[in-house]
């Protein structure tokens, strides 16, 4: 096949769909913060270390009770969220109607201690998480050569994110959710329980970090700074794409994947920094993010 | 008086610090209209949120259909069976018209069927893919009383329903609202338009600073009007 813009076209679409792949693991993540800010007005600092515990659930699961890759998918998400709705309960739900520099420095020092006992524990140094019998091995699609689990990640990714949005955006549920983040006093003089709507979905948002987490655990190592390194670049997703937007926050994870993934092919150098790049671009001239509401 | 759907008695409510109200007391019996008359800032929407469970502090009695209500969660008192239409209407941005109508979760059987709705305020029937708030202020008054209705919440707690529409609309809000005592509803209306009041209500109770200072039937308005004056400064 002839170069496109003197690139091979191996290395393009590989570096793209290294793009979908971060992309798809920044879309689960800003979405999942997108929500529990939506509806809790919590910044979520903890996002990245429940990510990083997914992962760690999975390996736990795996090399000490002997349970593969399929239940880590079902288990870490709720052992996560469960520890996501006990945060909730005893510490959050004081901070809601204070600022959110509250809400900020708490979740902050969560993750901080967190990721302090993990490492405490295991380490900086990854351990390695295999990738499922199943999804071994590649797929040859004629233009590139495709691994097995990267595609289903993309896929599972997609089917998540969207599925999330449909439920939000389209069902009575997600009526509820929408009314109770416009005002949830009124919504809860309606006859529902809005507190309780407001636990389960911080635990979804935890559970969907989890979930994020397990997928990643074959591809980057399993390592207690794992989420620290990739919730700085989600905040800056959830700024580009609007605090609070969910159609915003996937659409902006996907694509920001795939910027950093091409600028990694036509200037290395700046694949680190062209997301806050974007970032500084998007506040100068739309302060809400590309998707978001003033208000 | 028949015994009463609502009993309120020395009830108190804070906003933060501020102490908004001083010992109210009324009683609402079942299939009446009553309505809250006062000045602006005389305690009438928080007491109508306080009975709501909507303001949090809030010390006193409230008995609905013999339940005390004072220490429950607003989404309990809700089950109970009332239902509040808030003064700001509370028109939902990110919700279709159909979603807002159809989002208070039924309470109790026994609620108006969705055409029956439709009958009260047809123009909500041609509105159901807006957005909620893109409705005129007359259609989304007509949204916030119309959701509630479906419910089969039997208190309706309406909060100056008619404020800033125009006559040929509160007309047809006060059509409605004597068409739902007739069906068996029985509500508390909060205004500062008397002269609406009087259209619709058995009973009036004032308001001043926290306080119920007044009460008289509607029949007694003409005899009172020189005092109603002076309590309302109009």
């Amino acid at each position: 096949m002839p170069d496109i813009f003197g690139i091979p076209p191996q290395a393009l679409f590989g570096q793209l769909l290294l793009g979908l792949i971060n992309g798809a693991f920044y879309a689960q993540l800003s979405l999942g913060l997108a929500i529990i800010f939506g509806l809790l007005n919590i910044i979520n600092f903890t996002h990245g270390a429940q990510y990083m515990m997914g992962a760690f659930v999975a390996w736990m699961l795996l090399n000490w009770l002997g349970l593969g890759y399929w239940w880590a998918l079902v288990a870490a998400p709720v052992v996560v969220g469960a520890f996501g709705i006990l945060i909730e309960r005893t510490m959050l739900r004081h901070l809601y109607k204070l600022d959110h520099l509250y809400g900020l420095l708490l979740t902050f020092g969560i993750a901080l201690i967190v990721q302090g006992l993990f490492r405490d524990q295991f380490g900086s140094t990854g351990l390695p998480y295999r990738i499922p019998a199943e999804l071994r091995g590649g797929t040859d699609l004629g233009f590139m050569f495709m691994p097995n689990y990267r595609g289903w990640v993309v896929v599972v990714s997609l089917v998540v994110c969207f599925g999330t949005w449909f439920v939000i955006e389209k069902t009575k549920l997600g009526s509820y959710l929408r009314a109770a983040t416009e005002n949830p006093a009124l919504v809860q003089s309606f006859g529902v329980n809005v507190p309780r709507m407001v636990m389960l979905t911080y635990g979804f948002g935890v559970g969907l970090a989890a979930f994020t987490g397990v997928l990643a655990a074959p591809i980057y190592q399993v390592s207690p700074l794992m989420g620290a390194d990739i919730i700085i670049v989600v905040f800056a997703v959830v700024v580009i794409g609007g605090m609070g937007s969910i159609l915003g926050s996937i659409l902006t994870g996907f694509g920001l994947g795939i910027v950093e993934g091409l600028t990694k092919v036509f200037y290395p150098e700046a694949s680190s920094t062209v997301i806050f790049v974007v970032m500084v671009i998007v506040l100068l001239i739309k302060p809400a993010g590309l998707f978001g509401r003033a208000r | 008086m028949a015994e009463a759907m609502l009993e309120v008695d020395d009830l108190h409510a804070w906003y933060g610090e501020s102490h908004i109200l001083h010992g109210v007391k009324f009683n609402i019996a079942k299939g009446e209209v009553v309505t809250l008359l006062g000045r602006n800032g005389a305690g009438k929407t928080t007491t109508m949120k306080s009975i709501m469970g909507i303001v949090g502090n809030r010390k006193g009695s409230i008995a609905f259909e013999g339940t005390e209500t004072i220490g429950l969660p607003s989404h309990k008192i809700a089950r109970l069976g009332l239902a509040f239409c808030p003064e700001e209407r509370g028109i939902f941005a990110s919700l279709d018209v159909k979603e807002n109508l159809m989002l208070p979760p039924q309470v109790a059987p026994g609620g108006l069927a969705i055409d029956t709705i439709f009958e009260l305020f047809p123009n909500l029937r041609e509105r159901l893919s807006s957005q909620g708030t893109k409705l005129s202020g007359g259609e989304q008054q007509m949204l916030a009383i119309g959701r509630i209705l479906r419910t089969g919440a039997k208190l309706l707690l309406l909060d100056e329903p008619t404020e800033g529409l125009a006559p040929v609309i509160v007309q047809q809000i006060g059509a409605t609202i004597r068409r739902l005592k007739k069906d068996g509803f029985t509500i508390l209306l909060v205004e500062q338009n008397f002269r609406f009041a009087a259209t619709v209500a058995d009973r009036h109770y004032v308001m001043e600073h926290g306080h119920i200072v007044d009460e008289f039937a509607n029949r007694d308005l003409d005899a009172n009007m020189d005092k109603l004056h002076e309590y309302l400064g109009v």
